[in-house]
């Protein structure tokens, strides 16, 4: 009894790799696009703010204020692109988006600074970017702070300084920081899709009545139908970790393979979202739709782009009980941190119940009677 | 539960020879307020070819799902090889053989491949499936084919291979559902003398279909409408029945040339209860009070005939319907 399960899981397994061999165009595709998606998130974007187009109005035109432009220049933060005589132009400039900040120094700054009162100078900040903004505001303010201290010093140590050492991604960039989230989102979008498609594809070509009138079980048919795709996924999950570490450079402190045992039951949690969607929708155009629909929340509410420390706290518990935002983690733990089963058994457990919930309900969902 | 008198052991092997391969009584199937099937009750013989006849709607599909076990009974009971529909569905799966009205195999896969998957679901093993596939490829002639992809096949071929994907366990009983919708007549012909060939063999065969000349064919049939069962027996039974043809009725057969201009006439005579053009012919219903003389001129002919299926099956809706207005 128990050789026939299994007899008949693996000749409805078999059957759906034939599909899937059948159809290179979308095996092409399916392998393909996360790939593209990895080149361009690994060299278009780079949240790091550098060489900021700048336009300096120094009115004062003495010594000290060269020496501060000089400041903001050596900073690399600051690119000077324009010289200007008013705030005006520097404004316009700004408005015309030439530039995206305005350093004005006023024709009093030096004879302030030497009458000890405090000297100001003005920096115009295009607020439209506010990762742009809030960069040159911290960078300006930094180098007032710096002048300011080493005048009243005059000369002597600094009684504190900050010395900050990034850890774990010690050149910030954005690919480390990037591309680990995207193996899993890829992943992800991947798992949820095929496996949802695998079975509205029976139901548009009626197929699925006719499983119906045979032997075949529920369970066989599930289990069948997913392993070449948990087996395709794994593959595309290792392709696209390789790409990274041999491309992008990122560098894999911890165990890969503790990784990838990770990724399994997320996987199985995907399949079974992809089977709930597949109950719901009729053709493939809907459950691309419903997939999409499941996974445009894990994009934005995983951690993946924007941080969930930083999410309203609303949103904060909303995130923990997505199981994207759990794997992304370990993804970054494994990936950057070096980290091991020691500190990824919540991620582990926690995982697991999630595939073991979204199996229970997908399969319970997928009626064995018409 | 009721309790039967005899033993019904769910592990009793199914009793061969006498009992029917379908017994149904009073089955009613209903999907929420609408009653798709309404107290059927049928018994199929080892071996019979049954036909199941009937407007669309009128439940034929659903009482074959039925009877697989695939939908729930509102009330009655339906024993198909000797297992119960509702408790033994597994049972009656691994036993019967399905082929459904829209071509349901895989088009993206080779002949073979579709062969070989539902070997593999109906847990055939190397060599014996090989044989059986060999047998079944033999009788219907798909050699050349099997390395081609399904989608590519032409009607009559997909139903060749939904035959061979429907045959491939033995099945006792084969439903087949519409099989031949959208075949050529050539095709509806050589799977036709395949069917007897396996009805010959000793399996059952249920078939559903639109075509009276494959009603004819068939050894007894079901008119269903409106979910009821209005009429079961041979064809020749059917044409016989009295409400087919009423006492004081006969059927008449009239060959004329201007027949658009004499159905018109014929329809206006109060005398005259139905008449139809088949081909170079108008079929009427006559009283036999009227003659017809006043028509016969020297290119009209009129010769009595007898009710073909359609004639039956129409009388018998319409009756129906009648009946169904006059109760309000």
């Amino acid at each position: 009894m128990t050789s026939d399960v299994l007899f008949r899981t693996y000749a409805v397994a078999r059957k759906e790799l034939w599909h899937i061999l059948r159809d290179p165009q979308t095996l092409f595709f399916t392998l393909f696009v996360p790939v593209v998606e990895l080149f361009m998130l690994g060299y278009a974007i780079d949240t790091n703010v550098r060489n900021m187009r700048t336009v300096i109005v120094d009115q004062c035109g003495t010594q000290q204020s060269r020496e501060l432009i000089a400041m903001f220049e050596n900073s690399q933060d600051f690119r000077v692109v324009a010289r200007a005589w008013t705030d005006r132009q520097a404004s316009e400039l700004i408005v015309a988006g030439k530039a995206r900040v305005g350093i004005v120094i006023p024709e009093d700054f030096t004879r302030r600074l030497e009458s000890g009162r405090t000297a100001q100078i003005l920096v115009l900040v295009d607020g439209t970017q506010s990762s742009v903004a809030a960069e040159a505001v911290n960078v300006s303010n930094a180098i007032a702070l710096r002048q300011s201290l080493a005048r009243v010093l005059a000369g002597g140590n600094m009684p504190v300084e900050a010395r900050p050492r990034v850890l774990f991604n010690p050149d910030t960039r954005s690919a480390n920081f990037f591309l680990p989230g995207l193996m899993v989102v890829m992943c992800q979008m991947m798992s949820t899709l095929l496996s949802a498609y695998a079975i509205v594809r029976e139901k548009e070509q009626g197929t699925l009545e006719q499983l119906y009138m045979t032997p075949v079980q529920r369970g066989e048919l599930i289990v069948g139908k997913m392993s070449p795709y948990i087996v395709l996924t794994t593959l595309e999950f290792c392709l696209i970790a390789l790409l990274m570490w041999s491309v992008f450079r990122v560098p894999v402190h911890g165990n890969f393979f503790t990784l990838l045992a990770l990724t399994q039951p997320f996987f199985l949690a995907n399949l079974g979202a992809g089977l709930w969607i597949s109950t719901r929708a009729a053709t493939r155009e809907a459950a691309g739709q419903m997939a999409m629909g499941t996974i445009l929340p894990s994009v934005f509410l995983s951690g993946y782009v924007f941080p969930i420390d930083s999410m309203p706290w609303i949103l904060q518990p909303v995130a923990y009980c997505l199981h994207t935002t759990w794997m992304i983690d370990a993804s970054r733990s494994v990936i950057l941190r070096g980290a091991g089963w020691p500190e990824l058994w919540l991620h582990a457990s926690v995982l697991t119940g999630m595939a073991i919930a979204a199996l229970v309900l997908g399969s319970l969902s997928v009626q064995r009677r018409l | 539960m009721t309790q039967t008198p005899m033993p019904a052991s769910s592990d009793a092997p199914p009793a061969a020879g006498p009992a029917p391969v379908i017994e149904a009584r009073e089955v009613t199937i209903r999907f929420g307020s609408l009653t798709a099937v309404d107290h059927v009750s049928l018994t199929v013989e080892r071996g019979e070819v049954f036909g199941l006849l009937g407007p669309n709607g009128s439940g034929k599909t659903t009482l074959i799902r039925a009877l697989c076990g695939l939908l729930p009974l509102a009330s009655g009971d339906a024993r198909v090889l000797g297992h119960d529909v509702t408790a033994q569905s597994e049972r009656i799966r691994h036993a019967i053989g399905y082929m459904s009205q829209k071509f349901s195999l895989y088009a993206d896969l080779t002949v073979q491949e579709n062969i070989d998957f539902y070997s593999g679901i109906y847990g055939l093993r190397n060599h014996a499936a090989r044989l059986r596939q060999q047998e079944l490829i033999a009788m219907t002639g798909l050699e050349p084919y099997l390395g081609r992809v399904t989608g590519k096949l032409s009607g009559g071929w997909k139903q060749r291979l939904a035959l061979v994907c429907a045959l491939l366990h033995r099945p006792r009983l084969v439903f087949l559902d519409e099989p031949t919708a959208g075949v050529d007549p050539v095709a509806r012909r050589e799977l036709w003398d395949m069917l007897f060939q396996l009805a010959g063999e000793g399996i059952t065969l249920v078939v559903t279909t639109h075509y009276m000349d494959e009603a004819e064919r068939c050894g007894r049939v079901a008119y269903l409408h409106l979910g009821q069962l209005l009429a079961l027996g041979t064809p020749v039974e059917l044409k016989r029945r009295p409400e087919v043809t009423p006492a004081g009725w006969r059927r008449v057969e009239i060959v004329a040339p201007d027949m658009a201009s004499l159905l018109a006439q014929l329809r206006r005579r109060p005398t005259v209860r139905e008449a139809t053009i088949y081909g170079q012919s108008i079929h009427a219903l006559v009283a036999e009070s009227d003659d017809l003389a006043d028509l016969a001129g020297h290119d009209v002919a009129i010769h009595p005939t007898i009710a073909n299926l359609e004639d039956v099956f129409v009388t018998i809706a319409r009756q129906r319907q009648q009946q169904f207005a006059e109760a309000g």
